[in-house]
């Protein structure tokens, strides 16, 4: 800390820099902010909110509080529900809390619309008319399934759609537990989308590299013209590529009539609607994100390593892969965590490529999200996707321990 | 000069709109069906002074939550599957529709009136296969299954909707009987279990475009398919042929997404396109049935004879039920998605 005139003046000129040099980030901050942070605290907000049943049925909700949750709950909580239900504003609160019912206890969705159009009931205000008149309405009154998710969901946040995300659930009595067999699909279905991820990085570097070290060699204007032919795959639509690969691959398709022609086979290859298929076109898609980042690393590798090696006494295919390809690392790994990551977000290329095992986790986001409209389960999967995504880069970190980072 | 720029602008810019046809957004799906609505609604509705703006989604019934929860509403008449209807009624998505002003309920199918949807065309799930490449003809769902009699793979839709179904008719069941069965766990397990008996011949499909050209590549012996599209490709020169029975028959509506902001002209055009003259016109485009009953009487019998509403057609078809797969839709999809896993 300095006192004198001229040290105060300097202090404030790099004060006024700084603040100069942040000024002028702010707007990609901003921007950061609003397209990426901001999505994403949603995306776990909506994960765990819960605010359908509390909104609309909390005297239902009060009414079950000393409920044992066995059994068919005391007559005061069917009339506090017929008050709930006839006390909302619009039918399509109650569209919302059936379709929330409905996804912890299906048949939900039909029992209470049901309920709500036939209201108000007529006759005994007291509570055990109340609940007569419910059971000969719809029978199904009687079963404590329907009890239950209300008294589960009674709370405005949730753990449920992060569980179900991982194959668990709440029981009745709130204690977690696996779900049954033929309903665990999560798990393996995230397991299958870093199984494709992981085959699709594989042949991308397998193929990518051979491919970038060549063009690297080469001299700039021959390389410039080649690297035009990885680009221009890499700008076309990938729905166009998809559809072109429908056309090569198919059983009376370019690949098949030649291996046919050549005799090689007999009957046609099934090279289309299952994996191998998917795993085809995400490789082509994929391969130019392996390619420019090793290109642009090996570029940077001085040639005369190689040589230095080889003269020194070292086997050609020795000095390339123990003096070579170690300073290729970088690229390496900067192309293989752009494609992996990449391809796990991969939704449109499997749905309409692969089989009904082949699809990735994605597509069930897709289905929660248009189809169910289940956006909370959708939030859900999005942040486990999310969450093994960043658990994954942190060990390549580890792993990997290099300068390159993504973020 | 400048001004006179200017007060040209404005001038145009007030007299333009008073001269502009109003025009309404329509939202389809696309494909055949969209080129026959095209004939039959929005070019002749055009001539009432209101223009369509032909849109294609594939039924993101996400899209119009978002829309009418944020309260900008850019599609102003929707064709919408028949679980899209019930929900999004439910869930106050669409209009409450007025039947004094769309020509009153009684000439409809009574499936065709609801409370925020009105019917466009009955369509139909069926099996179908290419008639220059199978020998044989195949006349029910246990032909589907039997791998000996009719060699080959099976295209079937990705998901459990119709699949369920068929392979209970396939294992037995009454198409009266499909969904009380369905509906108990055992049923269930049944038609899982029949269609696992199945699973290494499926090719999936996505998009209802993909059966009709598995059929002409040959890649699938025989496939699950919507009607329509089978018509479409033989109107192309193909030879695809349906097998009616057992098939699954159901609706697409009209609805109008909750606070468009030109209603009436909205109302107008539903109004226009459920008139028997519309419906036969496009009923004579595409293999769907009209929903008015009077549009049968000026149809011929070759466009009657394709129409899954036709008695010959219709004799053992099953109506899908809405309200079973409302409840039991979610659940039943992950099972699916579970099964296919294993």
């Amino acid at each position: 800390m300095t006192t004198s005139p001229l040290g105060r003046q300097l202090a404030r000129a790099d004060r006024r820099r700084k603040l100069r040099a942040f000024s002028l980030t702010l707007p990609l901050l901003a921007f950061l902010l609003l397209t990426f942070l901001v999505p994403i605290a949603a995306l776990f907000q909506r994960a765990v909110e819960n605010p359908e049943v509390a909104a609309a049925l909390p005297r239902t909700v009060a009414a079950l509080g000393g409920w044992d949750r066995q059994g068919v709950p005391a007559a005061e909580a069917f009339a506090a529900l017929v008050a709930d239900l006839g006390s909302l504003p619009d039918s399509a609160d109650a569209g919302a809390v059936a379709r929330r019912l409905n996804t912890d206890a299906p048949g939900a969705r039909s029992l209470l619309m049901g309920t709500y159009r036939a209201l108000p009931l007529d006759g005994d205000a007291d509570a055990a008319g109340v609940r007569a008149r419910l059971l000969a309405l719809d029978e199904r009154w009687a079963e404590p399934r329907y009890w239950q998710a209300i008294a589960k969901n009674g709370s405005r946040w949730t753990p449920d759609y992060l569980l179900a995300a991982v194959d668990m659930r709440r029981d009745a009595a709130g204690q977690v537990e696996r779900v049954p067999e033929d309903q665990r699909a999560f798990a393996r279905i995230l397991g299958r989308t870093f199984a494709i991820s992981a085959v699709v990085t594989l042949c991308c570097l397998l193929l990518g590299y051979p491919l970038a070290w060549w063009l690297s060699t080469l001299p700039a204007r021959r390389a410039n013209v080649l690297m035009i032919l990885v680009l221009v795959p890499f700008w076309t639509s990938i729905l166009v590529r998809v559809a072109a690969w429908i056309v090569l691959l198919q059983s009376q398709g370019l690949v098949n009539r030649s291996l046919m022609g050549l005799g090689l086979v007999d009957a046609p290859l099934p090279l289309l609607f299952n994996r191998l298929g998917v795993v085809i076109a995400m490789t082509h898609i994929l391969l130019p994100f392996m390619i420019l980042p090793l290109y642009s690393v090996m570029k940077s590798v001085p040639a005369t390593y190689v040589r230095a090696a080889v003269s020194l006494g070292s086997p050609p295919l020795a000095a390339f892969f123990r003096v070579y390809v170690p300073q290729t690392f970088p690229g390496v790994g900067a192309g293989a965590l752009l494609v992996f990551i990449l391809s796990i977000g991969y939704y449109v290329t499997p749905a309409l490529l692969g089989g009904a095992d082949d699809q990735m986790l994605s597509y069930y986001i897709a289905q929660y999200t248009n189809v169910n409209i289940n956006w909370g389960m959708a939030c859900g999967l999005g942040a486990l996707l999310l969450s093994a995504t960043l658990v994954l880069y942190a060990v390549y970190r580890r792993i990997v321990k290099s300068e390159l980072s993504l973020g | 000069m400048k001004k006179s720029i200017l007060s040209v602008a404005l001038a145009t810019g007030l007299v333009l709109p008073a001269f502009a046809q109003q025009q309404i957004t329509v939202v389809n799906f696309g494909g055949a069906n969209a080129n026959a609505q095209k004939k039959a609604y929005y070019e002749p509705f055009a001539k009432t002074g209101i223009q369509v703006v032909p849109v294609e989604y594939n039924g993101e019934q996400a899209k119009i939550k978002a829309m009418v929860e944020t309260k900008k509403v850019s599609w102003d008449v929707v064709e919408v599957e028949s679980p899209d209807v019930a929900r999004g009624c439910d869930e106050g998505l669409f209009e409450k529709l007025d039947y004094s002003k769309l020509g009153g309920k009684a000439d409809l199918l009574p499936a065709a009136v609801s409370e925020c949807g009105i019917g466009i065309f009955v369509w139909s799930t069926v099996m179908a296969y290419n008639g220059d490449k199978l020998k044989g003809t195949p006349a029910t769902w246990a032909d589907f299954w039997d791998l000996k009699k009719f060699p080959g793979k099976r295209g079937m839709r990705k998901g459990a909707r119709y699949n369920l179904e068929f392979a209970l008719m396939a294992d037995g069941v009454k198409s009266a009987d499909v969904y009380k069965v369905l509906a108990t766990k055992d049923g269930a397990e049944r038609a899982f279990r029949k269609l696992t008996e199945l699973k290494p011949s499926i090719q999936w499909w996505e998009a209802g475009a993909q059966p009709p050209q598995f059929l002409v590549a040959g890649d699938v012996a025989l496939t699950t398919v919507y009607n329509g599209r089978i018509d479409a490709a033989n109107r192309e020169g193909r030879n695809l042929k349906i097998t009616w029975t057992g098939g699954i028959y159901d609706l697409d509506y009209w609805v109008i997404p909750k606070g468009t902001p030109n209603k009436d002209a909205a109302m107008k055009f539903i109004a226009f396109a459920s008139t028997p003259q519309a419906q036969a016109e496009y009923a004579k485009n595409i293999a769907y049935g009209p929903t008015n009953t009077k549009a049968l009487a000026q149809l011929d019998a070759k466009v009657l004879g394709n129409l899954p509403t036709s008695p010959a057609n219709s004799k053992d078809a099953l109506q899908f039920n809405l309200k079973f797969w409302a409840d039991q839709g979610e659940e039943l999809e992950k099972r699916f998605a579970s099964w296919a896993a294993q």
